[in-house]
């Protein structure tokens, strides 16, 4: 299976990656290279074979209802680039 | 051409747990914007998720409350999609293993018929955070304080076709998941959220039209204009030659419209795939079998009591038993008179009308069950009139006085009970109706019985309103065809 140029601009918009006009080339074709082994794995008969969720055998371990974690407000929002009134601010978006 | 309603609905139930699906987070309603956002929250890097059991345990709940399937081994996926009050950039999600598999839940409507509706799935899922788009600066705000609140996002089957329909599947389920305590059922709080699917097809036509999906409705009455504006749209879009385009819609109940949120096409591209963070969960028979066992009763089950026990009708057991807190008080009110029948009426009557009015639900106001039973009890051994009973009620509703005997009394609302001293009233008032004594006794039976209104009101003004009716009554047949 390869990957075209449109595809590659499809996906980096829904990613919201910036992808330039000389990179396309690149990324496609490489993209086409992991999709080129997946091919490879795709060979093998896996008729009545249930998929796996996770590569381990194992099982989620679950956590108690409790509450742990305080308030660290202050010191998350010193990383932040625009704060107000507690809140993140982020530049406008509405649909 | 006649044209038929196809429905589906997406609820999103928060469940009532303390802490967040995946993190150790506060989940309480009102905090201080993003106090409530720990490193698992915001989306830090090298952060994980760590399962809430209790929000599996409340899943299961439900499932079994609507007889579903519950799947043993149940796996979480990523939701892919961009928007900043969804910081990992993905929303942790149940596709294909979903812990509640398909059920049903059964409605009855106005005219007393039954439909099962049936419950594709149940999955469990987190909540987003929220986008405040007030001005600041030309800046959205984010707080994300709900960001990982555990959700449960229960699908329907397309199953309902009218707006009734759905309003009394969102009504029972919502009594549902509050009688069975996994969710508040706080619509204005955003806890309990619907989404309706609708399409419209010609009568006859087995092929699905094509949907739109109407957001976000917080109350019943919106969920019902909702619905009844979007089948006229699409109904006038088709016939005027144009299409209907799969997209979200957003309805302003206020204003009675509606506009276009996002069209599906390329939005719709989630890119799901399993969270590699997380395991999948496995419950053995024995973990669901326990948890059966806390179910409380069910309002189906306690419906079918109130009609068996109490002896009330279906209509009435159904009303009752739909929500715990009316169903609590209710009982309560019932247990103080001792007259099932009387508590249903006056629950069903004047305080159901006064709760409409005031937009007022039973959790919220100062009346007690057990004043609303003193009340009735009084009404049966005569003390009150039922007009009189009308005024203790206003009395009581506004928190006049908590005492029931009380209002009676200082409202001199007491009923005249003695006899002797209706008899006397009956003799007074009778002596100056001499002519319409006459026209009585030369009357027939059937004509007597309409006369004898005739007097009811002179007596009734003639004791200030205080005359046991009842026995005013007996007092007037005995000396009118002596």
């Amino acid at each position: 299976m390869s990957i075209q140029r449109e595809d590659v601009e499809k996906i980096a918009r829904l990613a919201k990656l910036q992808i330039n006009e000389e990179q396309l080339e690149t990324v496609a074709s490489e993209l086409s290279n992991i999709l080129g082994l997946v091919d490879q794995l795709q060979a093998v008969n896996t008729d009545n074979i249930e998929p796996m969720a996770h590569p381990t055998d194992a099982v989620q371990i679950l956590r108690a209802d409790q509450v742990t974690e305080t308030n660290n407000r202050e010191a998350f929002q010193k990383i932040a680039p625009a704060t107000e009134n507690g809140l993140y601010l982020v530049p406008k978006v509405i649909e | 051409m006649q044209w038929e309603t196809v429905i589906g609905l997406e609820i999103h139930a928060q469940l009532t747990t303390q802490s967040k699906i995946f993190s150790g987070s506060s989940t309480t309603f009102g905090a201080d914007a993003n106090t409530q956002a720990s490193a698992v929250d915001l989306a830090m890097p090298g952060t994980l998720p760590v399962p809430n059991e209790e929000a599996f345990r409340k899943a299961i709940m439900f499932g079994l409350a609507i007889d579903a399937d519950i799947n043993k081994r149940s796996v979480f996926d990523r939701k892919n999609y961009f928007y900043p009050d969804l910081p990992k950039g993905y929303q942790t999600t149940q596709l294909d293993h979903p812990i509640v598999g398909a059920g049903h839940v059964e409605i009855q409507l106005k005219d007393g018929s039954k439909k099962s509706i049936r419950i594709h799935h149940a999955h469990l899922e987190e909540d987003a955070g929220k986008s405040l788009h007030e001005d600041f600066h030309g800046m959205s705000g984010i707080d994300l304080n709900r960001a990982g609140t555990p959700l449960i996002e229960i699908v329907t089957e397309p199953d309902m076709n009218t707006a009734e329909e759905a309003v009394a599947f969102a009504r029972k389920l919502h009594g549902l998941v509050s009688s069975i305590g996994i969710c508040d059922g706080e619509m204005s709080q955003g806890s309990l959220r619907f989404d309706v699917n609708i399409s419209i097809r010609p009568v006859g036509e087995e092929k699905l039209g094509t949907r739109t999906e109407t957001k976000n409705l917080n109350s019943f009455r919106f969920m019902e204009k909702a619905i009844a504006h979007e089948v006229e749209r699409q109904i006038e879009l088709i016939e005027d030659g144009g299409e209907v385009k799969q997209e979200t819609r957003l309805y302003d109940g206020d204003k009675d419209i509606s506009r276009s949120m996002r069209s599906k096409e390329e939005a719709n591209d989630y890119r799901y795939f399993p969270c590699p963070d997380l395991l999948p969960v496995v419950f053995d028979d024995s973990y669901i079998e326990a948890i059966r066992e806390t179910l409380p009763e069910l309002p189906d089950v306690k419906q079918a009591r109130f009609i068996e026990q109490l002896g009330l009708s279906e209509y009435d057991a159904g009303i009752l038993s739909a929500e715990n807190t009316m169903a609590n008080f209710f009982e309560a009110t019932a247990k103080t008179c001792n007259d099932s029948k009387l508590a249903a009426n006056w629950i069903m009557g004047e305080l159901s009308a006064r709760l409409n009015s005031e937009d007022k639900s039973i959790s919220n106001i100062d009346l007690k069950a057990e004043q609303l039973g003193s009340l009735i009890s009084r009404i049966k051994d005569g003390t009150v009139s039922s007009s009189g009973a009308k005024k203790v009620f206003d009395a009581l509703w506004i928190g006049e006085d908590d005492n029931v005997d009380k209002i009676i009394e200082a409202k001199g609302l007491k009923q005249v009970s003695d006899t002797g001293a209706l008899e006397a009233i009956v003799d007074e008032v009778l002596a100056g109706m001499t002519d319409q004594i006459e026209q009585y006794k030369s009357a027939d039976d059937k004509k007597r019985k309409k006369l004898m209104g005739g007097f009811m009101g002179p007596l009734m003004k003639a004791s200030k309103g205080q005359g046991n009716p009842k026995l005013f009554n007996q007092i007037l047949a005995k000396k009118l065809n002596s």
